[in-house]
């Protein structure tokens, strides 16, 4: 990789202070996406700005029907959090199947949501459960967050604070890993929320995207069935020598019928 | 004292979980520069200018070479050590290969330059520094379009890319066979290309002795010597005797480090150069676009039958992919190592094989991890396999009524080999028990109600270990020789160095020859240390590849040992004054039959080095003995893999839910590690038949399967553990009656995976739609597709 | 840009000059000369680097040292006790033949030792399989590592470590 001034501010004021000083300059929350993407010299920033010493980001914090959890909280916490799995069990696990081990114990919540990667896992839960991301500035809702490949809607100098998740009455996520990088290929989660039945798509597009049609169908009638026969068009999904559009369409309904069914 | 049997636990095993493993990338050399090579971006392009003065300036740079530098200081081309004549007698097409390129790029991780700076971030800052103009080129990927006419030419003096055409059989006999076959089954086959991925990436490291003008080159090679000999005699000129080079630690091979690339090559050529000892260590991608590819044939194939499904003839006509250059051995894989084996396990009387071996801007393909012989098993036993099922005989069957028979051996086959020893039926039958064969049909039917597709493959290999004997490989084509050697050197005080030309890289050989020795010798494991890998100490070995180690090298051990003992004999029978001819050896001593008078042996040692009492009228001085072995055939190990799968016909995917193997390697030493070797061989047999595919894409030549996000390496959870069983027929040509177990796993394992997605697939009738990997995408579209 | 760092390396303190880009596994290996860490790959897969950081397992190549500054590592030449008493997870890879050529092998261990305690001590073949995922080897397959690390599981808890 290229060399850079690293920084390792204690507080948010601080990290958003010394990247207005860089000339271009990244934050660095578990670094998982980040240091792989450096040491490919597939980007030069001048300046890496690491949170992983803003204590504030750190934690996880159930209140009433939000489960709040700080950016930089690792995902093997959420994994092993008794409190997160008894009030979104489908978090949790979906926590405890992102990458791999070690990938689990240095990556967090909020670097992976900030980075919108097409194959990210958490992604599909923000959307599907109709979190609200908390930054440095302001709430965005999840349905206004995700907006393109790499692409979301912070701006500049914005650090993702905490994620709340709002319960759900049913909730699960089923992935179909890439054989190979073990990324999600296709990750559906499905949710019976407050406001009615949410269902988030990642890996199979730009970014994580909602199923309309699934979400009436499940409005009506809560089961594997009702999903099985929404396709979702193959238009526009990503194509690899893993898995065609067309694939990736079929394994979204296959993976949201056997989520409906996972959540009951 | 071992035994051979024993399950005797590892001796290397300390030094590897402790982190004191010795690999090429951890050595620290003196003054130590480091080396970066940049690599084409372009599958084909012409090199119109390069320019690399800024690079020069950068921080940290010592010295920057290009092809023209390298020319100009004579370096030889790399050279193919095995010369294949096609069917008019006409040798092989062997083009230039630069270790830099000079003017032409001809596949995506070709050597552009080498930047050499005091450390590797330097090195890779510069090159980015270098300025090459090239002019982009069409380039020829695919081995089926690369012979047509007019297609892009990889090399211009290699009319229509055709490295040879040759054949194997007569052509009109097996034609006049099939004229009366009752059936014949047709296929069309592809073998998907691989990459090795040892997970030691390659590496050298060198360093030049200005006051001796020696050179030592540290690096990742299976056969040391070989490196050394091609090196000097071919392509560099420094002689053998001025060049060492170590293997020390290395982290598996499988094929992949046999061959001399141009890095090592570079690496100790520039250290002469620039007098400074030179590392490099290739990143993974490095390794995906330059280590040496596996498989990648393309073959049509027919089998005639009588009305009972006795094989009456067989004939195949294959494409292999070379790549861009020719890689060391990679002429003789898709020959003499394929061809040969397409009799596998039956009595076919009449074989015919065509095979066109063919250039294309990819890179170069040699021996990986079975070579030859697994292209050759899949092919076999994928059309028994079809044609039972178009028979409507059961494959177990339709198998065993064309066995050979366990009374005909020495068998010669009809492609050149003579089978020594064998007894397949046993083992299938074996297979078929551990596999509960006879209850496959129920748990399809089971699998079906729950919407799930089973299936069953079986597939009963052949192989040919130990290549040999140099006789024959010298006529076939072979520049070595294939013999082995060995050294056993006692030292005073009575423990004991066994030298060896083989190089362990995972196959356990400081324990096997350990315990081979401590069995005949009666020393004990820890009074014997194995030395191997290292130019300067061992006596001038082979090296390790094609399951040889053992059969060869521990042969040659054997040999060594008999000296010792024969002369052990004479200093003790001067030691008890006793006739020659009464003395015997047991458990490590020297006894006088029917008496109790002994000479253990380290008292026999001792009064070698320290003469005394001695019959020096008979005998030198020492215990030193060495030996050469030049096997008198290959060795066949035989087996059968049965292997169930259960397919989710809503993603795809195979899962594998039982996988047996019962293989014959003859006697086995140490069944711990022959159970170490098939697991692995048959992890990467799965591998290639449900997970990895080295992909090019078809126009640009950008490797897009070039790191572990797109190649799918097989990981825990795609295994099962295996079911192994073991039949015993001994080699009947060497001393200790072993066959060799390396790659007998990868060897049978993509047939008898494939059969199984082939008959579970047949439920929906899409068995014919199907090639490897049967990824979950390959397997959804053969089902899927109208 | 060149920083100082200061860690606790297999229970000593060192410390050193890194550029901030060098990464945690090139301090261990180039200038501690702990060579029992290895890269086998560039994309965060195969595991071969994995070490622990203050107790827990994680990839060494996708870690900076200048991260990893303050805290207590640990690598696989930290775990014996003595040249005589291996770890008994590592005895265990060696009492099953869970290792070949050695080179996946120290990450391997590291990786299994987290996995055992993260599971209480308590793993069954197919959690093993599946906490495997972040470690390639390609000489073994997987068969006697899920073996070892199954007995190894049980030894670690007789031994209490």
């Amino acid at each position: 990789m290229y060399d850079f001034e690293y920084h390792k501010p204690k507080s948010v004021a601080d990290a958003v202070a010394a990247l207005k000083k860089a000339s271009d300059g990244k934050f660095m929350a578990g670094g998982m996406t980040l240091i792989p993407t450096l040491k490919q010299r597939l980007a030069q920033p001048s300046d890496v700005i690491d949170l992983g010493a803003i204590g504030d980001l750190r934690g996880i914090k159930v209140d009433g029907n939000t489960v709040t959890i700080g950016a930089m909280t690792k995902h093997a916490e959420v994994a092993a959090s008794a409190e997160v799995a008894k009030a979104i069990p489908a978090l949790a696990k979906l926590a405890a199947n992102i990458g791999d081990g070690q990938v689990r114990n240095r990556g967090t919540i909020g670097g992976s949501v900030a980075n919108s990667d097409p194959a990210a896992d958490y992604p599909a839960a923000v959307l599907a459960l109709g979190a609200t991301i908390t930054t440095n500035e302001r709430k965005i809702a999840a349905d206004d967050f995700f907006k393109g490949l790499f692409e979301t809607a912070l701006k500049e100098g914005e650090i993702i604070t905490s994620i709340s998740f709002p319960t759900a009455t049913k909730a699960a996520y089923m992935k179909f890993p890439n054989p190979a990088s073990r990324y999600a290929m296709v990750g559906v989660f499905v949710a019976q929320t407050a406001s009615g039945p949410r269902v988030a798509v990642t890996g199979a597009g730009a970014c994580a995207f909602r199923v309309k049609e699934m979400e009436d169908a499940l409005a009506k009638n809560w089961s594997p069935d009702a999903v099985a026969g929404v396709k979702v068009p193959a238009d526009g999904l990503n194509g690899d020598i893993h898995g065609s559009p067309e694939y990736r369409a079929h394994l979204v309904t296959v993976m949201a019928k056997r989520a409906v069914a996972a959540a009951g | 004292m071992a035994k051979i049997g024993d399950r005797i636990k590892r001796t290397e095993d300390r030094r590897f979980l402790t982190g004191a493993g010795r690999y090429v990338d951890d050595l620290q050399l003196a003054r130590c520069t480091h080396a970066y090579f940049l690599r084409s971006p372009h599958a084909h392009a012409r090199i119109k200018s390069i320019d690399v003065a800024a690079a020069k300036a950068a921080p940290g740079v010592v010295e920057i070479f290009t092809g023209k530098d390298v020319a100009d200081s004579k370096v030889g081309s790399l050279i193919c050590g095995w010369v294949v004549k096609d069917k008019h007698g006409q040798p092989h097409k062997a083009p230039a290969h630069p270790a830099i390129a000079l003017d032409t790029v001809r596949y995506v991780g070709d050597t552009v330059a080498m930047v050499i700076a005091e450390t590797y971030a330097q090195a890779k800052d510069a090159a980015e520094q270098i300025a090459v103009d090239y002019e982009v080129l069409p380039a020829s990927i695919d081995p089926v379009k690369t012979l047509d006419a007019g297609a892009s030419q990889v090399h211009a003096d290699v009319p229509g890319n055709l490295c040879y055409d040759w054949e194997l059989g007569e052509k009109a006999k097996v034609d006049a066979a099939f004229a009366t076959a009752a059936h014949v089954t047709k296929l069309d086959l592809v073998n998907n290309r691989l990459i090795p991925n040892a997970m030691e990436p390659r590496a050298a490291a060198a360093e030049y002795d200005r006051g001796t003008g020696n050179y030592t080159l540290y690096t990742t090679s299976q056969n040391p010597h070989v490196a050394r000999l091609v090196l000097s005699a071919f392509v560099l000129g420094i002689p053998e005797h001025k060049l060492r080079v170590v293997a020390p630690d290395v982290g598996g091979g499988f094929g992949s480090k046999i061959f001399i690339y141009a890095d090592e090559t570079l690496v100790v050529w520039a250290a002469g150069k620039i007098q400074r000892a030179i590392k490099w260590t290739a990143e993974r991608g490095e390794s995906f676009m330059t280590d040496a590819h596996g498989r990648d044939h393309v073959t049509h194939a027919e089998l005639a039958m009588d009305k009972d499904g006795k094989f009456l003839a067989f004939k195949v006509d294959t494409i292999a992919n070379l790549g861009a250059y020719l890689s060391t051995f990679a002429t003789a894989v898709p020959t003499y190592l394929y061809a040969t084996l397409l009799a596998g396990q039956y009595t076919t009387p009449l074989i015919y094989c065509n095979v066109r071996a063919a250039f294309t801007n990819t890179a170069p393909v040699d021996a990986y991890r079975g070579a030859g012989r697994p292209e050759a098993t899949y092919l076999v036993e994928s059309i028994v396999s079809k044609a039972a099922s178009e028979m409507k005989i059961d494959a177990a069957e339709l198998r065993r009524r064309n066995f050979i028979a366990p009374d005909a051996f020495p068998y010669q086959t009809p492609v050149a080999l003579t089978y020594d020893s064998g007894n397949y039926a046993p083992i299938l039958d074996q297979a078929m028990q551990l596999a509960d064969y006879a209850g496959a049909a129920g748990r399809k039917a089971t699998a079906k109600a729950s919407g799930k597709l089973r299936g069953v493959g079986i597939c009963s290999y052949i192989e040919a270990c130990g290549i040999a004997p140099s006789a024959v490989v010298g006529s076939l084509g072979a520049g070595v020789g294939l013999w082995e050697s060995a050294e056993l050197r006692f030292n005073p005080t009575g423990n004991l160095q066994i030298l060896t030309g083989s190089h362990s890289h995972g196959q356990s050989h400081e324990t096997t020859f350990a315990q081979i020795v401590s069995d005949k010798l009666g020393i004990p494991m820890d009074q014997i240390e194995v030395v191997h890998g290292d130019t300067s100490q061992v006596p001038f070995g082979m090296g390790t590849y094609g399951s040889r180690s053992l059969p060869v090298g521990g042969s040659a051990i054997m040999k060594a040992a008999d000296k010792i003992i024969a002369k052990g004999k004479t200093i003790a029978a001067h030691l008890m004054e006793a006739s020659e001819a009464d003395i015997v050896f047991e458990d490590g001593t020297f006894k006088v039959a029917g008496t109790d008078k002994a000479v253990p042996l380290g008292q026999a040692v001792f009064a070698a080095y320290v003469p005394h009492n001695y019959p020096s009228d008979k005998l030198e001085p020492g215990m030193d003995e060495n030996a050469f072995y030049d096997p008198s055939n290959f060795t066949y190990p035989s087996g059968t893999q049965i292997c169930e799968v259960e397919i989710d016909p809503d993603t795809g995917v195979v899962d594998i839910v039982n996988f047996v193997a019962v293989d014959d390697f003859g006697n086995i030493v140490n069944p711990m590690i022959v159970e170490g070797q098939v697991h692995g061989g048959i992890a990467q047999g799965v591998g290639q038949a449900l997970l990895e595919n080295a992909v090019y894409d078809k126009e640009s030549g950008q490797l897009l399967s070039g790191s572990y996000m797109d190649y799918c390496m097989p990981r825990a959870d795609n295994l099962p553990s295996f079911k192994l069983g073991y039949q015993v027929t001994p080699c009947p040509h060497n001393p200790l009656g072993v066959k060799g177990c390396g790659e007998a796993g990868a060897i049978a394992a993509p047939a008898a995976v494939m059969n199984a997605v082939r008959d579970a697939l047949a439920q929906v009738g899409a068995q014919d739609r199907i090639e490897m990997p049967a990824t979950p995408r390959a397997v959804w579209e053969a089902i899927h597709a109208q | 840009m060149t920083m100082s760092v200061s860690m606790s390396v297999n229970g000593k303190t060192v410390s050193g000059n890194v550029e901030a880009r060098t990464l945690l596994v090139q301090f261990l290996r180039e200038n501690l000369g702990l060579t029992g860490t290895h890269v086998g790959c560039d994309t965060s897969q195969c595991g071969a680097c994995v070490v622990h950081v203050d107790g827990i397992s994680v990839k060494s190549c996708t870690l900076l040292a200048v991260q990893a500054d303050g805290a207590k590592v640990t690598t696989i030449e930290g775990l014996a006790k003595s040249a005589e008493q291996l770890h008994p997870m590592q005895e265990a890879f060696r009492e099953n033949h869970g290792l070949q050529c050695g080179f996946c092998t120290p990450g391997m261990v590291m990786s299994a030792i987290d996995l055992v305690k993260r599971h209480n001590y308590e793993v069954t073949e197919e959690i093993v399989r599946h906490g495997l995922e972040g470690n390639i080897c390609r000489c073994t397959g997987y068969h006697n590592i899920v073996k070892a690390i199954v007995a190894g599981a049980s030894a670690m808890k007789a031994a209490g470590v």
